[in-house]
């Protein structure tokens, strides 16, 4: 979220789109309800499903799965035509005016650039013009026709509201209603919030659904306003803190990369990751990478790391390409990997294609589960009849399963989605044998650098000079940890404007990573959580609940970064400084720097009326409505196809129907269904009832909601012949599974370019381990295809055949 | 951050928890018998954040046993923090039912193995555990480890084991996990973040 959850009952209209958020976040969404009593918000739901969101929603728009980028490409296009849009924003602070490389087009469902054998794409033309200086040109009047919005508006220009209705369903009517709402926040004193969640993310085109509703928010001027801003609900609880911490393939903690093999040494790698600025006087925060990087790997290496060594830039790992979890299991398919470490993760249930999951599983030498719960995963060996239906003595895996604490028997922090750093503190003691997963980490760590200082073997140095400088190695502690992340000063900082003074002095836990260097005296394992535990203590302890306004609570916990609550911040006042809305100002200038209720997001000396644009992470300071080089597909969002699709062709360009940037494994391209065998679009969901594949393993919860089941409208159930409560057969093109039907008026048929388009509901909690009825993994039925940014799987639009049984 | 019933009532002896407890009937001097004690009273309250969703809930934890050596601690209630600012006292119906996880019959508890083959499991020390795996590890990565690539550029990386990272553990855990993995030279980590 850039805003967090409080900051919901400020918004005026508030969108759920890509979520269910009353059924997923319930707690949460009683701030919803807050807005929608005390704000008299309206709260408008676009989904497939008439969900438990929208039965309390003041309108509901139907779409169809997957069709989420032709709406809000159309819902830009009518803030385009009528101008209702916040135009002095729009100029100031997002690259509207900024002109686009000549070279750059758009054509039959492709972008400039695009070689069709790599299925990817020269981004070479995806750039500004650039003047001398390497600075961005712009046409402030906005005549260029190469000024990103009039690009924009030619790119929109076919999401009319009739095509909205022919590809998404959704009922003309229906949509521009949603359009007026949303155009009313174009108001500097009214926002939109939306609210999204895994129905966006879950896509072969996830990463643009979330790209066109943030610039949706950037011409309706909701950027950096209470009660707006981008929204994301996310699904664990602390899902924030493990990307924070850059548990993914190619990266880093605090959104810094792992080197790749291009990047044959550290000149190298911080050249290609230090920001230059794109436009004059911007502050181009990226340009303090190198003191971010060099902080993380003193804390990496420690005292082994100095510039001697370029801070030990060797010893990390340089990847080729990224090692996802669609990459690694397809690597481990075709016999490539021996071993998998699986930390509170089930990727039997979790995974797409279930059974190709279980086959790549049962090709490993070893596989070590570490988990407080039993997992399918850990069982995958097990023949659990029709469920998981294997040759245990065929496969040859050898699994360890560890124990280890859950929530409740540990210290340590996790991030909500407001990206809160909360501490909690251990109840009681885990049972049995079981211990905490640093201690699991800390045991295998051991042995290891024991056989490497006894035996030898390949490259050890990086396990030798691991920092490791816990009072008991075999028991690192959760303070330890955290302090680690947080950084200190490991020399005297002297304090360039006051000589004779310092900033922090040898061995003290920094305030903030403004005092992060790049010459090796500070460490930093995570520079955005530096302020988290400081020389003042455990900030993210804190427990004074005071609202200083519109829900603030600075006092609460910490917030990354800085413990700013609202991301770009200065968003929320003109260029002038001025705010937009004198009812809802978070900060002002003060006549020396910039004060407020929240912590600023921009140069605290840098007065109103200067060149400095809010956002400070980007290069040019502004917001993107053209997203340069940045996304796999495209710098504008573009519609295309779930790569099972029930219409089977792209009402826009049916030469290019699905992502051409997506990644297919040829296998699973053989292995993805059509309509005429699987006609009905099938989407995956959660229940206010149950978490993911944990709460199968609690007695509460099983009672809840006991039993697998799908959801069938009332017309395809008659169409079937099935009712209410019948057992029925679903089926994809790579598995099936069977639950009992439930048949609903939830669930409508919609019409899409003039065929009749069933959907499936298929709720994903069962599986053949738990203590409530043994079901299905869902999973079974989803496609191995994942989004071209991030390679998240299509979970949310696949085709299904439904049979009586 | 642990306050026990006992000690937040006589911190606040003389406001309103003491008129509180004489409505009750439970003051001491006026007791002429037994009254029935409470269990809430003999508790110690720990303050955590629920595991589940991202809205990070605030939980009150309830615990018997008081520390002693002999007295092992056990969670008997669990319920929403009246003082959180997002979910002042509420829970959902996955948050209500948390007590059932931390006590679920299906917590793990001892280390165990399948070996290959095998139709159960077998029960192994901690010491066995580590020692097996760490084996597996040595071999796989001596034997696989790249130095370099086709280029002769340093690359240190190692791409026949992986490991998942898992969202619902603390960022204490995921900083050490990301010291773990970038130092034996995994490239194939994730967390559910990705999916």
């Amino acid at each position: 979220m850039t805003n967090h959850w409080v900051d919901i009952k400020n918004a005026n209209i508030i969108v759920v789109m890509g979520g269910n958020s009353a059924e997923a976040h319930p707690v949460g969404f009683r701030w919803v309800i807050e807005a929608k009593t005390r704000n008299k918000a309206k709260l408008i739901v676009i989904d497939p499903r008439f969900t438990r969101t929208a039965s309390v929603a003041d309108h509901y728009a139907p779409i169809r799965t997957g069709t989420d980028i032709t709406f809000l490409s159309g819902v830009i296009r009518y803030l385009l035509e009528t101008g209702k849009y916040n135009k002095e924003y729009t100029l100031a602070y997002t690259n509207a005016a900024l002109l686009v490389n000549p070279d750059f087009q758009f054509s039959e469902g492709l972008f400039s650039g695009y070689d069709e054998a790599t299925r990817k794409y020269d981004k070479a033309t995806w750039s500004y013009q650039l003047d001398e200086k390497g600075f961005a040109r712009r046409d402030a009047t906005l005549q260029d026709p190469r000024c990103v919005l009039n690009l924009l508006k030619a790119h929109v220009a076919r999401y009319t509201p009739e095509m909205v209705e022919r590809i998404c369903g959704t009922p003309k009517e229906t949509f521009l209603m949603v359009c007026e709402h949303l155009a009313g926040t174009a108001a500097p004193d009214r926002t939109t919030s939306f609210l999204y969640a895994l129905g966006w993310t879950q896509h072969s085109i996830g990463s643009q659904n979330i790209r066109t509703m943030a610039m949706v928010q950037l011409l309706l001027g909701n950027m950096g306003m209470a009660g707006g801003g981008v929204n994301a609900l996310r699904g664990h609880s602390n899902i924030q803190g493990l990307t924070d911490i850059g548990l993914l393939s190619t990266s880093l903690p605090g959104y810094l990369t792992l080197p790749s093999e291009k990047e044959a040494d550290l000149a190298a790698h911080l050249a290609k990751n230090t920001s230059k600025p794109l436009a004059d006087g911007q502050m181009n925060y990226w340009q303090n990478y190198p003191k971010f990087f060099v902080s993380l790997m003193k804390s990496f290496w420690g005292d082994n790391a100095s510039s001697g060594n370029n801070w030990g830039y060797d010893w990390l790992p340089k990847w080729d390409k990224g090692y996802d979890v669609l990459q690694y299991f397809e690597m481990m398919n075709q016999g490539k990997v021996n071993g998998y470490i699986c930390q509170g993760f089930n990727p039997v249930a979790s995974f797409p294609n279930k059974n190709k999951i279980v086959a790549s599983l049962s090709r490993l030498k070893f596989l070590v589960i570490i988990d407080p719960l039993v997992t399918d995963t850990s069982t995958f060996w097990k023949n659990h009849g029709e469920q998981n239906d294997v040759k245990t003595e065929q496969i040859q895996t050898e699994v360890f399963r560890l124990p280890t604490t859950c929530f409740a028997e540990e210290d340590g922090a996790i991030i909500n989605s407001g990206r809160w750093l909360q501490w909690h503190w251990k109840g009681a003691d885990a049972p049995g044998e079981a211990i905490a997963d640093v201690e699991i980490l800390a045991g295998i760590f051991a042995k290891l650098k024991a056989l490497y200082a006894k035996e030898g073997g390949a490259y050890p140095e990086p396990i030798m000079k691991l920092a490791w400088a816990y009072a008991n190695p075999m028991a690192p502690k959760p303070e330890e940890l955290a302090k680690e992340m947080n950084g200190k000063a490991l020399a005297d900082l002297a304090d360039p404007k006051e000589p004779g003074k310092f900033l922090a002095r040898k061995g003290e836990l920094l305030p903030g990573f403004a005092l992060l260097q790049a010459d090796g005296s500070t460490s930093s394992g995570c520079w955005i959580f530096t302020g988290s535990w400081t020389q003042a203590g455990n900030q993210m302890a804190r427990r004074d609940n005071t609202d200083t306004g519109f829900g603030n609570t600075p006092a609460w916990a910490w917030a990354w970064p800085a413990n700013r609550r609202i991301l770009y911040n200065r968003a929320s006042a003109r260029p002038d400084g001025t705010p937009w809305d004198p009812a809802r100002q978070l900060i002002k200038w003060n006549g020396e720097k910039w004060v407020g209720i929240d912590v600023p997001d921009y140069k605290l000396d840098e007065p109103p009326g200067s060149a400095m644009a809010p956002f400070i992470m980007q290069a040019e300071g502004l917001g993107r409505l053209f997203a340069l080089d940045k996304m796999a597909e495209g710098p504008f969002p573009e519609h295309y196809e779930p790569f099972e699709s029930p219409i089977g062709t792209n009402p826009l360009h049916p030469k290019v129907v699905s992502n051409p940037a997506a990644r297919v494994f040829k296998g699973d391209l053989a292995d993805m269904g059509k309509a005429d065998a699987f006609p009905y679009a099938a989407t995956t969901y959660r229940l206010t009832e149950h978490f993911h594949y944990w709460t199968k393993n609690v007695r509460l919860n099983a009672i809840l909601q006991p039993e697998q089941f799908v959801e069938i409208g009332e017309a395809l159930a008659k169409e079937k012949g099935i009712n209410h409560g019948d057992m029925v057969k679903v089926s994809s093109k790579r598995g099936y599974i069977k639950a009992k039907a439930v048949v609903t008026k939830r669930i409508k048929p919609l019409t899409v370019d003039g065929k009749t388009v069933h959907h499936v509901g298929i709720p994903i909690h069962w599986g053949y381990e738990g203590v409530a009825k043994k079901g299905f993994i869902a999973n079974t039925l989803t496609p191995f295809v994942g989004d071209a940014n991030t390679q998240t799987p299509e979970f949310k639009s696949f085709l299904v055949n439904v049979e009586k049984l | 951050m642990q306050v026990t019933r006992r000690q937040f009532f006589k911190l606040s002896a003389g406001g309103l928890a003491t008129s509180t407890l004489a409505m009750l009937g439970m003051l001491p001097q006026n007791a002429l018998a037994d009254v029935r004690s409470y269990k809430l009273l003999r508790a110690t309250e720990t303050r955590n954040t629920c595991p589940y969703c991202s809205v990070g809930c605030g939980i009150l934890m309830y615990s018997l046993g008081d520390g002693a050596k002999n007295a092992k601690s056990t969670i008997f209630h669990i319920e929403g923090d009246p003082d959180h600012p997002v979910n002042r006292g509420a829970l959902c119906p996955k948050g209500a039912g948390l007590v059932d996880f931390v006590h679920s019959e299906n917590r793990l508890k001892h280390p165990e193995v399948r070996e290959p083959g095998a139709k159960e499991w077998k029960r192994i020390s901690w010491e066995e555990a580590f020692e097996r795996i760490a084996r597996h590890m040595k071999q796989d990565r001596d034997a696989h480890f790249v130095e370099k690539n086709a280029d002769g550029v340093t690359v240190n990386r190692w791409l026949t084991t992986g490991m998942l990272c898992a969202s619902a553990s603390s960022n204490e855990t995921g900083w050490l996990s990301q010291k773990f993995v970038r130092s034996l030279g995994m490239l194939a980590v994730d967390n559910q973040a990705r999916v």
